[in-house]
């Protein structure tokens, strides 16, 4: 190899300059409170209204701030740019208090107008925001979306004052709060907007570094194209003493196994991912740097019951119920990720599906494939399993291809395709089984289950049952929350004994994390509000 | 000594009109090295060849509860994170490279000789419109290229040989036509014009012994590449697909997991390198054999 | 001269026009769109995008569309990085790939030719035998290989060197730029040997040397002329591939170059960004497969530009 020869030339010369690494970030981050966290792949663009990533929400988190936040322990709503509230009309109505010290970040202060003009852009159609359904639990809003109502004034968000903003819901909807902690229902400044185009306009400059007015505990300072997104604090934000970070450094990084060699070198504090087999080592070695936590998604394969031989039930549970979810989280995925036998992961907001039809159970399970006609697997067509190309993915499949082979005795062909490939396979129902994950888009049982309501658009398996889609419409109007999980129970129950997914293990998010990371709460939906999070050497430090 | 009653000995032989193939293959046997190469080489395709009989386990022959194991008494390599017995997949993963790197290698070189060696030859405009083709067809991406050979076609080992082969003749043909163009406006070829030979006849007498040396060199620098690029193309799911493995698909599984199961890079890539090293050996072999001149010296 | 970078110049255009005319139809005959998504998007949602970005115009409208903007210098916005223009990314991305590329391509030359040298010079001696063994090795170090290897070295293990960013902090521009260059090492050494030793065989050498001239001036003046042809030919191509190729560095090492724009682009069905490096890419192509030609007539005053026979 010539860099033998090279190398220690350059490394000569490199200590002739008498180069030294210097401190890491690490080491010099805590007296300068940075923070620097890997952060998956570089943002399509910092407007709340039209991206939808998880890297995106890390960064309009830290720069923008809705009426309500969640409490990071406990994910119960607490008061944001809404200081109070009061909820009437059998759960419909809402109507917030603006605090008065909520401030945009060029000092203007946030009003009720601001969310209005803010909500009346989210759901324009010509800004074509992909979550735009996030605010369809609003009167009229659905209808002004899709363009069937002109008139704004008709939806269900008022100003009544500069300070006072009320809202009307279709139904009562529990988790109505939930929904405006998420980045899609913030407000943006409008004078900014409009500044850079029209209030309908996507993609104008107004998100870049010296544009971005937010009203969140950070400001925008700087942004390198697939490099850094660099924010510092905001002295503007209403409660700025709570804030400690000085500054918190964003990189994109899409290969995990770097990410994982800059946390191992001190370049960042946590990371967005964790490559599985250092998992490990990790527990291993260091287990301060490792955490490992629920986290509100489910890994599982979706099924094409419109197709020979996946329209018969008792097919579809024979290929659940032979599946060793235990091994799989065991030798393959390695990071407490708990194998999954209902689709809604258990705990969610205290919900726990009520469900028996599906368990690890080869017996039953040749049994039931030999009902459908094929005893032994005789008679059973080679069907093909397909994923979207990532070694995760593949060692999950070649582990399920074999379990199938020996339980079922079938043949399962795999095929790997490319994302775009994969997602517009899907969605022709191009497939026979395809690997899938849902993650929850908030803390509540519907999230995952209004999926599969008849030609709900993430469906994609063909199928459709009548009694399912009353049961989640029915549960869409009980505004008890006790029955309403009764009612979700129901629909689950009907929904493994259906079988067109075969859940495999609820996501655990597994992330390396710097012990002297502070006030990062673990929580199921991964969110960790920067205005608690600290940097403090521990107290026993090995290095030392 | 040795040297000058050898050089004689094949004059005679030369002059009893032995073909210069017997003669290239008489002076490859007087190469150790390379006839170690050829052995070696020859007795990977007869294991590969062998394979389902040999391998000691099945390839797809999983042990999730033992997963990756470093080597033992019974599974001399170790086995992978599904618990499947390395020398297994060796094998059989020697099966499709070696079938990859030849067959690949082969359309590359037929194309790209062809091509270039045309091109260098007849010149002018035709070597203008040949070498702009080739220039093109450099320039088309070649993610979306592969996306959708594979969409089109599906998936299957020809296509395979097909698509690694179409992208790997392009230099072929740029080395190929530089050469024959080198040795084009030699004054030996402008006197074999001069005297009235054909053009096959100044092809194969001049201009293929004088383009075999940089074809052999190059020919020994794709084999390597077009293996490794097997992998990417099977981990873009236009190769083959798992359980099925290849040595590129081992090696570069070994390097996601180079610190935890050493192993698993450690002994793929000193097969790829085994074999790399004799076809490099070989290849020199061939070159000094079928070098005209080289006997002289 | 002249004759020959006009000459060129013009078949540059019917190159270029055709690539991006296939690269157009090509790219939207690939499955799936720039706007699928994992959450399904809503069909309201997704007309209107591809209302916004021309998407909806039948294919001939758009193709025309897209090549009366190019005329102008306008390569649309990309699609994915929705306030970005591709001539910003491509800005952006650029220089750091080239400066990449070069320091790559500087160290691929100086070791490559001067191990390829060493080893024809003296062949089927110890000479020959480690320079070449070494070559080979890093040919079989692809550098999705040797890329974490050295940085599990230098930087782990050693911790000599950052194993990420570039121009962030002192040295990192070193690895990479070794692991990009060393399998180009092993090429050109292997190419250089191949074509000196052709030389080294040809009769004027044999002439020169039986005249009684002085060995190293033979090897520069003549055999090292001669036998860097393969080489160059090999290079034109290599260093436009090496744009290309230096995506895999710039994974490894956390690099913000256009590498990772040009294969995420194709992942993300990023229409016009794919479009935008395609141009760039055979611009480059057309351009150094031109100067490689020219070199190769440098090092062989008996070819001639115009090729006519």
């Amino acid at each position: 190899m010539p860099n033998k020869i090279l190398l220690p030339i350059l490394l000569s010369l490199l200590l002739l300059v008498g180069c030294d690494l210097g401190p890491s970030n690490i080491e010099s981050a805590t007296a300068k409170q940075i923070l620097h966290l890997g952060n998956g792949t570089e943002p399509k663009d910092l407007d709340p209204h039209t991206v939808t990533g998880v890297p995106e929400h890390n960064i309009i988190s830290a720069l923008f701030e809705g009426l309500i936040s969640v409490d990071p322990a406990t994910l119960a709503p607490q008061p944001a740019v809404a200081e109070s509230w009061v909820i009437s009309d059998g759960g419909k109505r809402y109507t917030f208090t603006l605090r008065d010290n909520a401030n945009w970040s060029n000092g203007d202060p946030v009003t009720a107008d601001d969310f209005v003009w803010s909500w009346q852009r989210m759901l324009s159609p010509a800004l074509a925001s992909e979550y735009a359904y996030q605010l369809f639990t609003v009167k009229n809003a659905q209808a002004f979306n899709h363009g069937k109502l002109k008139d704004f004034t008709q939806v269900g968000v008022k100003a009544i004052d500069s300070k006072t903003l009320v809202v009307e819901l279709e139904n009562p909807t529990p988790y109505f709060l939930s929904l405006l902690a998420h980045y899609s229902t913030f407000a943006v400044h409008p004078p900014t907007i409009l500044a850079f185009g029209d209030q309908d306009q996507a993609g104008t400059l107004w998100t870049r570094p010296g544009n971005l007015v937010g009203n969140g505990p950070f400001t925008l300072d700087s942004w390198r194209l697939n490099y850094i997104i660099r924010v510092k604090k905001n002295p503007q934000y209403w409660d700025h003493k709570t804030v400690i970070l000085n500054e918190i450094l964003f990189y994109p990084i899409d290969s995990a196994l770097t990410e994982e060699r800059m946390f191992r070198t001190g370049v960042l504090h946590a990371t967005s991912s964790t490559p599985l087999d250092k998992i490990a080592s990790y527990q291993t070695n260091d287990p301060d740097k490792i955490s490992i936590n629920p986290y509100l998604g489910t890994y599982y394969y979706r099924l094409n019951v419109t197709e020979k031989p996946l329209d018969d039930a008792r097919v579809r549970r024979a290929l659940s119920m032979s599946i060793d979810r235990q091994a799989i989280t065991d030798s393959i995925t390695k990071g407490g990720q708990i194998p999954a036998f209902t689709f809604t992961p258990p705990n969610t907001q205290g919900y726990f599906a009520n469900n028996n039809s599906i368990r690890y159970d080869i017996t039953h399970a040749q049994q039931l494939l030999s009902e459908a006609g094929f005893p032994n697997g005789e008679g059973f067509p080679e069907i093909e399993l397909t994923y979207n190309t990532s070694d995760g993915h593949r060692r999950i499949a070649v582990a399920i291809q074999q379990m199938w082979k020996q339980a079922l005795n079938i043949n399962v062909s795999l095929s790997n395709q490319d994302w775009k490939v994969y997602l517009s396979r899907i969605q022709a129902l191009d497939y026979s089984i395809a690997r899938a994950a849902w993650i929850g888009d908030y803390p509540d049982p519907n999230t995952f289950l209004d999926m599969f309501v008849t030609n709900g658009g993430n469906n994609q398996t063909g199928w459709s049952n009548s009694q399912y889609d009353e049961l989640i419409a029915s549960a869409a109007s009980e505004a008890d929350e006790k029955k309403r999980y009764q009612i979700f129970q129901q629909a689950e129950k009907l929904l493994m004994d259906e079988s067109p997914i075969i859940p495999i293990y609820t996501y655990t998010r597994v992330l390396l994390k710097h012990p002297q990371l502070k006030g990062w709460e673990p929580n199921i939906l991964d969110i960790h509000p920067y205005k608690y999070v600290y940097l403090e050497d521990s107290t026993i430090d090995g290095d030392q | 000594m040795a040297t000058d009653s050898l050089q004689q000995y094949q004059d005679v032989v030369f002059e009893h009109g032995r073909s210069p193939w017997q003669d290239a293959w008489y002076r490859l046997k007087q190469n150790k090295l390379a006839i170690i190469s050829l052995n070696f080489l020859a007795a990977l395709v007869v294991i590969a060849v062998l394979t389902p009989w040999l391998a000691p386990y099945g390839y797809e022959t999983q042990n999730l509860a033992l997963g990756a194991s470093s080597p033992s008494a019974e599974h001399w390599l170790g086995t992978d994170i599904h618990g499947r017995d390395l020398m297994t997949r060796l094998m059989y993963g020697g099966r499709i490279s070696l079938m990859v790197g030849f067959a690949a290698t082969a359309v590359s070189l037929v194309i790209g000789v062809l091509w270039g060696a045309i091109a260098g030859y007849v010149g002018g405009l035709t070597d203008t419109v040949l070498m702009r083709i080739v220039d093109i067809l450099y320039a088309l991406p070649f993610m979306i290229f592969i996306i959708l050979l594979m969409v089109v076609f599906g998936r299957s080992l020809l296509l395979l040989f097909l698509a690694i082969g179409l992208i790997e003749w392009l230099t072929m043909a740029r080395i190929v036509r530089t050469q024959v163009m080198n040795i084009r406006n030699q004054e030996f070829v402008s006197a074999a014009v001069v005297i009235g030979l054909s053009h096959w006849q100044i092809i194969s007498r001049h201009i293929i012994p004088n383009i075999i040396g940089p074809v052999i060199v190059y020919i020994t620098l794709t084999i390597p590449s077009v293996m490794l690029l097997e992998a990417f193309l099977s981990f873009l799911g236009l190769g083959i697909q798992p359980p099925q493995s290849s040595w590129g698909v081992l090696i570069s599984g070994g390097v996601e997991t180079m610190e935890e199961y050493p192993w698993l890079l450690l002994f793929p890539g000193l097969t790829l390198s085994a074999t790399l090293f004799a076809l490099n050996f070989l290849g020199d072999g061939l070159r000094d054999a079928l070098d005209p001149r080289a006997t002289r010296d | 001269m002249i004759r020959f970078f006009l000459s060129r110049l013009l078949q540059a255009i019917p190159v270029i026009f055709i690539v991006i005319t296939a690269t157009f139809f090509l790219i939207r005959s690939a499955p799936g769109g720039p706007f699928d998504a994992d959450k399904v998007v809503s069909q309201e949602v997704i007309e209107r995008l591809n209302e916004r970005y021309n998407l909806d115009a039948p294919l001939h409208q758009q193709y025309f569309d897209y090549l009366s903007h190019l005329i102008r210098g306008d390569f649309g916005p990309s699609f994915r990085y929705t306030n970005r223009s591709v001539t910003e990314m491509i800005g952006a991305g650029l220089p750091i790939t080239f400066e990449l590329a070069i320091y790559a391509i500087m160290i691929a030359l100086i070791i490559g030719i001067s191990a390829g040298m060493l080893a024809a010079v003296r062949p089927n001696t110890a000479q020959d035998y480690i320079p070449m063994t070494l070559a080979m090795t890093g040919i079989c170090m692809p550098s999705f290989l040797l890329g974490p290897l050295l940085v599990l070295v230098f930087g782990i293990w050693l911790q000599w060197l950052p194993v990420s960013g570039w121009g962030y902090s002192p040295g990192d521009k070193i690895l990479p730029a070794i692991t990009l260059g060393s399998t180009y090492a092993a090429y050109i050494a292997r190419l250089t040997r191949g074509g000196m030793l052709e030389v080294l065989n040809q009769d004027y050498i044999r002439t020169a040397k039986a005249k009684g001239l002085n060995t190293t001036k033979i090897i520069f003046k003549h055999a090292l002329r001669g036998g860097l042809a393969p080489v160059v030919a090999f290079l034109g191509p290599a260093i436009a591939g090496l744009l290309a190729g230096s995506f895999v560095v710039e994974t490894i090492f956390q690099i913000p170059g256009l590498g990772r724009f040009y294969v995420q682009a194709a992942f993300n069905r990023d229409y016009t960004m794919i479009m935008g490096t395609t141009i760039l890419l055979s611009c480059l192509i057309v351009f150094l497969n031109m100067l490689s030609d020219l070199l190769a007539v440098w090092l062989n005053p008996r070819l001639t530009l115009d090729a006519k026979h």
